[in-house]
């Protein structure tokens, strides 16, 4: 078996096995999910460590295939290459870390334990899919628990609001891309009808697709996966959605399976429908200035800490889609090291800011103040978050945004000015006011105590580790990326050596 | 004249006549459990289905007037199946039914034998009398509950409507016949390309589409169902959902694809207009209902428009979508009311499922599970008969850019469906005012057909492929 399948099925089989353990064991349950999430990450660091750099160009790694629906073109496909290796991996450590936080959780613990391992195991399933009917599936399959959870365990007076509406756009979303899914299906002659990515890829490449069908199937796509990772102008139920969600819900879909649509605009609809992708840019462009600028702008506004947190991770959504807009080797390499910075970064300040909501009971910012006295650990740990989501150097995020923003100076340099003063000043404005307003000040905090244990301690350190270990060392994903993003960007007809650039600068 | 063709048909009802018989010795406390007696019979019959007789190759029988082939076998066995659990359900309720237990089970199987027959109708008459078979049973089944006035309002209704709708199909009927000189849909279909320009053949056909949408509940004929559904007896709504239904699409199969290809090829919008009414008034017609009964109405209304999805693409493709949904769709609903049949007791409001986590955690995952299959959720079977509809609707968009504004529809629809399907979860495992908590005792046999049908919903979501080789061969019968 790879260990590909392992790594989401670890958590689905907890899933089932939990059902049947009775509902008063709670500490069975809890022990059984930490154990599953925890072999499925050792799993996830195994692969990551064994993963052949130097063979990367000829295709996928620990790939397993077997028959399902013949009859449709459907098959069990899953394996790795450079894009989404990096994407499973930190998957696999936020689905653990949202687990081990979650002892907050003190009522229907058994629904809520196998309703977050169905989330985590199928939104790793869909990242390992090869297969589109699969990879849907699984999506589909980790993004309804979303919905329960945040109904049920959700947190404010917006709750229910929230819910519904976190649902009416997902689902939507999600449903226009299945529309999108089966049309690219649709487009190959009835014989050779295949879901499987792999081969879709092969078949276009020989023979391209029509424009007729593209003109609609893209902008479907676009929409579909663009509302899933909220979008400029289809983000609202995310600022919401995350504040009200419980926080191991907010942890896993912010951080893994809102990376689902852009892992599907650069697995799929770029590499397909290069023809609509060129046309449809300069749009995309424009749109993700609405979440850096904008997002940037309302984040400032904001009274709550998860509604900051919530919009500033909007706001960040915006430079993947900056690399996607690219359509350049740097910049969608720089987007999917943005997915994977931004998987950890949000999944910390989330985790931390629901430790800060158990402790002190409210996120209005202009009640705290003075915390970092009482809450060292926490305080330096949400302090680091804060400033690797401003894009300092050290931390994952700063390497990714760069190269968006060096990818995308070619294209437009308006955009990439704007961008930039969107990322450096309105992002240092509100991270650098919370900080001031959250930790320090005068006010004394009597009640409240820090993480005492290592145990305790031991997710946000985790999340903090992969945010630095990548900052540091980037290299360890962008040469992987970089050779399995280079045929998307072949693909899409773009210029891939660095001379060409140059000799574009010269012409002009 | 080959009798054993209707071996399967003959068996049914000889089954229901020695029930009526061993009805007049049973002592009255037994009677109940002659269901047991009728659901061995089923099984045996089904059995019987699959070891061929009666089966084998498509043969015709009555002058070409009864068929049977892929398509009458497949339908056939959904009927045998379904029949299985309603019985089932009827032992469980037949405590609640005051006197004729006995005759219940009867009319039940007479019902049966209608839908049998209508699976191989081939002839306008077949169709008309395997109609009147059907209905004639479902008005005595509506009303059973002769001391309740909900029921008898039902069955009211469901007759004055049924017969209305009849009248019209004849009137059809009477046309096709005045254009076409015939009513086989062999010599019909052979003679289609003279009539399909025939003004009063269309007519005809049009009127005959009109009654069967009363059959399956859709627009233009899909107001009844709320009412029928709330009134009637619970294991005899769970027939008109997943049999009475099934047997409607399969007339309607046969009719535009058996009898008129030539003409159903250029009723492209007319379907597409009816699937897409179809499926935005089920879904909001399902959002402000307090009643699981009714919500099960409009959401099989809901139903039949995802399941004219597959009608309107006009293709092979298509109609086997039609066939899977259907088979995903039985096992659905027979979770659901199956959990209704044990858990309701004076009403069916949604809010008499409080405290159902607590009562009976089986039963909650089983409604939970049909709930979230009735929304299209993987890994269960409304997922991937959803998917199947919604793709041979996208197949149909290269050649008329309608069907993806049709596509859009169904996923608006199935949008809103999720709303009103979580809201039946919500209740069960959520709710805050949970009156009785006293624990359900769930009987061994409706233990084991629970459970067959989720072992079936996850069988038809994450192994499609044997039951639509089986859809596929089917639909072979029918011409494109």
């Amino acid at each position: 078996m790879s260990p590909l399948t392992l790594i989401f099925i670890l958590p689905l089989a907890a899933a089932l096995l939990i059902l049947i353990i009775p509902r008063n064991f709670r500490f069975v349950i809890r022990c059984v999910a930490l154990l599953a999430t925890f072999l499925s990450m050792l799993a996830a660091v195994h692969m990551f460590s064994t993963y052949d750099g130097r063979a990367a160009a000829r295709g996928y790694q620990f790939v397993e295939q077997h028959q399902w629906a013949p009859s449709l073109g459907i098959s069990y496909h899953v394996g790795v290459d450079g894009i989404n290796l990096g994407l499973i991996l930190m998957g696999a450590v936020v689905l653990f870390a949202a687990t081990a936080v979650s002892w907050s959780i003190k009522t229907r613990e058994k629904q809520y334990y196998i309703l977050l391992l169905l989330m985590g195991g199928g939104i790793l399933g869909a990242f390992a899919s090869l297969d589109l009917f699969f990879f849907y599936f699984f999506h589909e399959l980790a993004l309804v628990p979303t919905f329960i959870m945040i109904g049920v365990w959700g947190k404010g007076e917006q709750k229910n609001y929230a819910t519904f509406q976190i649902t009416l756009y997902l689902s939507l979303g999600a449903l226009l891309v299945l529309i999108g899914l089966i049309g690219i299906y649709l487009q190959l002659p009835a014989p050779l009808r295949t879901f499987d990515i792999v081969g879709l890829t092969q078949y276009f490449k020989a023979h391209p697709m029509q424009p007729g069908p593209q003109r609609w199937i893209f902008p479907t796509l676009l929409l579909g996966f663009g509302i899933l990772v909220s979008l400029w102008p289809f983000h609202t139920w995310a600022p919401l959605g995350y504040s009200s969600a419980p926080t191991g819900t907010a942890m896993v879909h912010a951080g893994v399976l809102k990376k689902f649509g852009l892992y599907g605009l650069i697995r799929i609809a770029l590499p397909l429908m290069p023809e609509e992708a060129q046309r449809w840019v300069y749009v995309l462009s424009f749109l993700c200035l609405g979440n850096i600028l904008y997002c940037g702008l309302v984040a400032m506004r904001q009274r709550n800490l998860n509604m900051l947190i919530g919009n500033s991770s909007v706001a960040h959504m915006g430079f993947a889609f900056l690399g996607i807009a690219s359509l350049s080797l740097i910049g969608i390499t720089g987007t999917v090291v943005v997915m994977v910075a931004h998987g950890f970064l949000a999944a910390l300040t989330f985790a931390l800011s629901g430790y800060l909501r158990d402790e002190i009971q409210t996120l209005e910012i202009s009640q705290m103040g003075g915390l970092l006295t009482r809450l060292p650990f926490i305080g330096t740990a949400m302090i680091m978050a804060m400033l690797a989501g401003c894009g300092l150097p050290g931390f994952a995020g700063f390497p990714g945004e760069a190269l968006v923003l060096f990818g995308n100076w070619d294209r437009s340099a308006t955009v990439t000015a704007l961008a930039i003063w969107g990322a450096l000043v309105i992002g240092g404005v509100y991270m650098l006011r919370a900080i001031r307003n959250i930790w320090h000040g005068e006010k004394e905090w009597p009640q409240i105590s820090d993480a005492p244990t290592l145990w305790r301690r031991f997710p946000y350190g985790l999340l903090l580790a992969g945010l630095i270990l990548f900052g540091c060392f980037p290299r360890l994903l962008t040469d992987n990326i970089k050779t399995s993003v280079a045929p998307v960007v072949l693909a899409v007809g773009a210029d891939l050596t660095e001379d060409a650039a140059q000799t574009r600068a010269q012409s002009r | 004249m080959n009798l054993s063709l209707l071996t399967l048909e003959i068996a049914v009802i000889g089954l229901a006549l020695a029930i009526l018989l061993i009805d007049l010795w049973t002592p009255h406390q037994l009677k109940p459990r002659l269901g047991y007696v009728a659901v061995a019979g089923l099984l045996v019959i089904l059995a019987v289905s699959f070891l061929g007789v009666g089966g084998g190759p498509a043969a015709t029988g009555f002058d070409g007037m009864f068929v049977q082939d892929g398509l009458a076998l497949f339908f056939k066995r959904l009927f045998l199946i379904s029949a299985v659990f309603v019985v089932l359900m009827g032992v469980e309720f037949g405590g609640r039914i005051a006197m004729g237990i006995g005759e219940f089970y009867t009319v039940i199987l007479l019902a049966l034998a209608g839908m049998m027959f209508a699976a191989s109708a081939n002839d306008f008459v077949m169709v008309f009398v395997a109609l009147e078979m059907i209905s004639i049973s479902f008005y005595v089944l509506v009303s059973f509950h002769r001391s309740r006035m909900h029921s008898l309002e039902a069955g009211v209704k469901y007759l004055i409507l049924s017969a209305l709708s009849a009248a019209v199909l004849v009137f059809g009927i009477a046309l096709i016949f005045g254009a076409a000189n015939r009513t086989g849909f062999a010599a019909l279909n052979a003679d289609g390309a003279r009539l399909a320009g025939d003004k009063v053949f269309w007519l005809g056909m049009l009127l005959v589409l009109f009654g069967l949408a009363f059959k399956i509940a859709s627009f233009p004929l899909q107001m009844w169902a709320p009412d029928v559904y709330q009134g009637a007896p619970t294991p005899v709504t769970a027939f008109l959902a997943m049999g009475s239904k099934a047997a409607g699409f399969v007339l309607v199969l046969r009719v535009l694809f058996a009898a008129a290809p030539a003409l159903a090829a250029h009723w492209d919008k007319l379907l597409i207009l009816a699937a897409a009414i179809t499926i935005l008034y089920g879904n909001l017609c399902a959002i402000p209902q307090r009643n699981l009964k009714r919500l099960l109405g409009y959401s099989s209304i809901a139903n039949a428009g995802y399941l004219l999805l597959g009608v309107a693409s006009l293709n092979a493709d298509g109609s086997a979508a039609v066939l899977y949904y259907l088979a995903g769709y039985l096992f659905t609903l027979a979770v659901a009311f199956a959990v209704i049949c044990i858990v309701t007791r004076e009403s069916d409001d949604i809010a008499s499922l409080a405290g159902l986590s607590q009562r009976s955690p089986f039963l909650a995952v089983s409604m939970t599970l049909a709930m979230v299959s009735l929304a299209g959720i993987p890994p269960l079977a409304g997922f991937l008969g959803k998917f199947l509809l919604l793709r041979a609707v996208i197949e149909r968009a290269a050649l008329n850019p309608a069907y993806l504004w049709l596509a859009g529809v169904a996923i608006i629809g199935v949008v809103i469906s999720l709303y009103y399907y979580f809201g039946v979860i919500r209740t069960v495992y959520w709710s805050k005012e949970p009156a009785d908590l006293s624990p359900i005792v769930v009987s061994l046999p409706m233990k084991i057909s629970l459970g067959v049908c989720i072992a079936a919903m996850l069988y038809l979501g994450i192994f499609p492929g044997r039951v639509l080789t089986s859809a596929t061969e089917a639909v072979k019968a029918l011409k494109f």
